[in-house]
């Protein structure tokens, strides 16, 4: 088989066409005839959109391969419509120099689910107190373009107007985690009354809002783009709203986690659901919902991160922050932003697939379905309903915060570059995978 | 009941339930054979992850008056400090054969985890999570306070038209949790005096009366004044500035206590920082109730395993 025929596919929702892949692109939309070297992919009821891409995924490859490897972690993306995944740079050792970024990038090259660009540490070791090889990094095969110091937040005023600056030469954007570290020593939950009931240490919202205000004056300042990684509360959107207003050049991302899930399910210690920024309250949630509704909020971003079982199965306090999304994400989405009426399926493919290609300046990703493209397509079944299980997971760990729950939509398909990742809901296989890719 | 793990889950009845068993429990101390059979041949097992040698000697006394074998594991110089999971030790416990766990933990929700990961079957009980719960701290509180009130006549009452006015760290005591929980329960008015550092967020919510200074709680005439313990290293954290300041602004000094009505009970938890949070004028007073808080914990902790281990094994039967 050289081709791919996608049959009655509905583009983004609207038209049905026809989708001829040869050569890692899209060779002709429309009404088309199977050829005889061709497979035939029926996706009458089915949606076509440009394969999904994450700015924020943690891959924990070198050194965490306990929890996640590029292997695995790729699989479980291609596994919920991923294409192309940013990979974090809190890994050991920390993803601050070329080597690293270009491991990690050949790593997801050689197995092929999906395109894996590596974010670059802000600062060496994320200690906060020397920038890295941000050049050396943005300059090698691994082309990185986001920087990040994610899981911590470079709070040094100085350095991160400096990182803006610097890393603006290389038409690159500091991706921050914003938490100001003296407002939450020892956080374990969004502060508030619960927190309060619970005895365990609050994380203030004002610990990210005063972060998110500062920065975005840095940016103003500075006239260098900043992206605001997992916005969790409604006074950030406020700050962000803002921003926009004054033609900050500030973007900002969402987790699927929080546009769903809310700070009450701490109530039973269960750590699946501890996680930084950690779950807000209702009232936040409808926020970011609204926010990522009318474009204040730019893209959502999973957040996927893999722990070991017994990182999760001690107390709470003792318990890893963070939860896998990426199988989850596009019913998470398609549940709280689709079936409410907040976002139409090409909002959906904007906020989750090009609009993060921009942020992140990943050429190829993210266009129209239209022939000469790169051919990076997601096939959903927008009927599909299911109680999540862990049964549902592809990657290496098991901490999905969603066992229970009713989603709607599922991945039927994924094709990256040309070549099926998933097919028939099911991930095809490694070898042949790398084969083809 | 199938596990003790925080106040705010027990009813007013099971409530003043537990408080008559433990007057029956006091009974028996004055016999010249004070050990019941109740639970022979039933394992109660200590898990302490964070030191407290008067809490764990209170439950081991508790339990072997009920007859109970009983096995300690302390976090020094054993397993559970060196990095095994929870689950790994409530795992081995089972297998041990018990039919309680007594847990301390420095993490709050420990117990809550214990009693419903799935982990065991053995009933749980909790002995202080963090800065969350301490359970029978609350009931010995306020059993404390019955008998206080009423006597030889506690029986059935419970603790409605009391005042009581709580001091101090609020924001990391279980021990105030457990008790603002159980007195509302229980139909006592509570107050809580704090500076504004020391309140947990959201205690606006709480069914308690908030006053940032000392004198306006104690104006109301409080039938009982709980002095929470203050730990020094707080004031590095910035919580106040100082044990000096802390005592002048928050202490129950002797001119405080003095003014305090005689009937008055002036109650701590333990250990006390004499000259901080309490004078020793308030602590060596009549008034004072610390040392019948202590006797009054072994009644409680008898009372609340037998109901656990032995009141279900009939509900079985
Ligand atoms: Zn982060």
């Amino acid at each position: 088989m050289t081709g791919t025929l996608i049959r009655g596919a509905s583009l983004l929702g609207e038209t049905r066409e026809d989708i001829r892949i040869r050569g890692g692109r899209i060779a002709a939309t429309g009404r088309l005839t199977p050829e005889l070297d061709e497979r035939v992919i029926d996706a009458d009821g089915l949606l076509a959109l440009p394969g999904l891409v994450d700015l924020h995924t943690h891959l924990r490859e070198p050194g965490g391969e306990a929890s996640e490897t590029v292997l695995t972690g790729t699989r479980a993306a291609a596994a919920g419509g991923y294409t192309a995944v940013f990979a974090m740079a809190n890994t050991s050792p920390v993803a601050d120099t070329a080597g690293v970024v270009e491991q990690v990038h050949a790593l997801g090259a050689q197995h092929g689910y999906a395109t894996v660009r590596p974010i670059g540490a802000v600062t060496v070791g994320l200690e906060g107190e020397r920038l890295s090889e941000i050049g050396a990094m943005a300059r090698s095969r691994a082309q990185v373009r986001v920087f990040s110091d994610d899981g911590k937040c470079v709070h040094d005023a100085l350095l991160m107007r400096r990182a803006l600056e610097y890393v603006a030469t290389f038409d690159g954007v500091i991706a921050q985690h914003a938490q100001e570290p003296r407002l939450t020593e020892g956080a374990q939950m969004n502060e508030g009354a619960l927190s309060g009931e619970l005895g365990l240490a609050g994380w203030p919202a004002v610990a990210e809002e005063s972060i998110v205000a500062r920065d975005v004056l840095l940016a103003q300042h500075t006239g260098a783009r900043l992206h605001v990684c997992h916005v969790s509360t409604a006074g950030s959107v406020d700050v962000i709203r803002w921003a926009k207003a004054r033609g900050i050049a500030v973007t900002a991302e969402v987790t699927p986690h929080h546009l769903l899930l809310t700070e009450e399910l701490a109530r039973g210690y269960d750590a699946r659901f501890k996680v930084n920024p950690p779950l807000r309250r209702d009232d936040d949630v409808r926020a970011l919902r609204e926010a990522l509704a009318d474009g204040t909020i730019d893209i959502v971003a999973t957040d996927h991160a893999p722990h070991p079982a017994e990182a999760k199965e001690c107390t709470w306090a003792e318990a890893a922050f963070g939860m896998v999304g990426l199988e989850s994400a596009l019913p998470v989405l398609q549940t709280t932003m689709i079936e409410t009426g907040m976002l139409g399926w090409a909002d959906l493919a904007r906020v989750m697939s090009s609009a993060p290609a921009e942020i992140g300046r990943l050429d190829g990703y993210g266009d129209p379905l239209t022939e000469g493209a790169p051919a990076h397509v997601t096939l959903v079944d927008p009927a599909a309903r299911r109680t999540w299980s862990t049964g549902d997971l592809r990657g290496r760990s098991r901490n999905t915060p969603y066992t229970g729950v009713e989603l709607a939509g599922a991945i039927v398909a994924t094709v990256h570059g040309g070549v099926a990742t998933v097919l028939d809901g099911t991930l095809v296989d490694a070898e042949e995978v790398a084969r083809r890719g | 009941m199938k596990h003790l793990l925080s106040t705010r889950d027990l009813d007013r009845e099971t409530a003043v339930g537990i408080l008559d068993i433990a007057e029956d429990m006091a009974l028996t101390a004055d016999r010249e054979v004070r050990k019941l059979p109740t639970l022979r041949g039933r394992t109660v097992v200590n898990l302490f992850f964070e030191d407290s040698t008067r809490t764990r000697l209170s439950f081991e006394s508790a339990a072997k008056r009920l007859s109970a074998d009983v096995i300690t594991f302390s976090a020094k110089g054993s397993s559970v400090s060196k990095g095994e999971s929870l689950k790994d030790t409530a795992q081995t416990l089972q297998a041990m054969g018990a039919d309680a766990i007594v847990v301390r933990h420095h993490g709050s929700g420990a117990a809550h985890q214990l009693a419903h990961a799935g982990w065991i079957d053995a009933h749980v009980l909790n002995a202080g999570d963090g800065t969350h719960e301490h359970p029978t701290q609350a009931l010995l509180d306020a059993f404390t306070m019955r008998q206080r009130r009423y006597g030889a006549d506690s029986r059935g009452r419970d603790l409605s038209g009391m005042r009581v006015v709580i001091v101090g760290d609020i924001v990391h005591s279980r021990v105030a949790r457990s008790n603002v929980w159980l007195l509302t329960t229980l139909g006592a008015e509570v107050h809580l005096v704090a500076p504004r550092t020391l309140l947990p967020a959201g205690v606006e919510t709480w069914p308690v009366t908030v006053h940032e200074h000392l004198e306006p709680a104690l104006a109301l005439r409080p039938d009982v004044v709980m002095m929470l313990r203050i730990q020094q290293e707080r004031m590095h954290a910035a919580f106040f500035p100082s044990g000096r300041e802390y005592a002048r602004e928050w202490g129950l000094t002797a001119e405080r206590f003095a003014a305090l009505g005689p009937d008055t009970m002036v109650m701590h938890p333990g250990p006390m920082n004499r000259g901080l949070e309490i004078s020793s004028a308030a602590a060596d007073s009549s008034a004072s109730t610390v040392l019948a808080q202590v006797t009054n914990g072994v009644f409680i902790r008898m009372a609340v395993l037998y109901l656990l281990v032995a009141g279900s094994q009939e509900a079985s039967a």
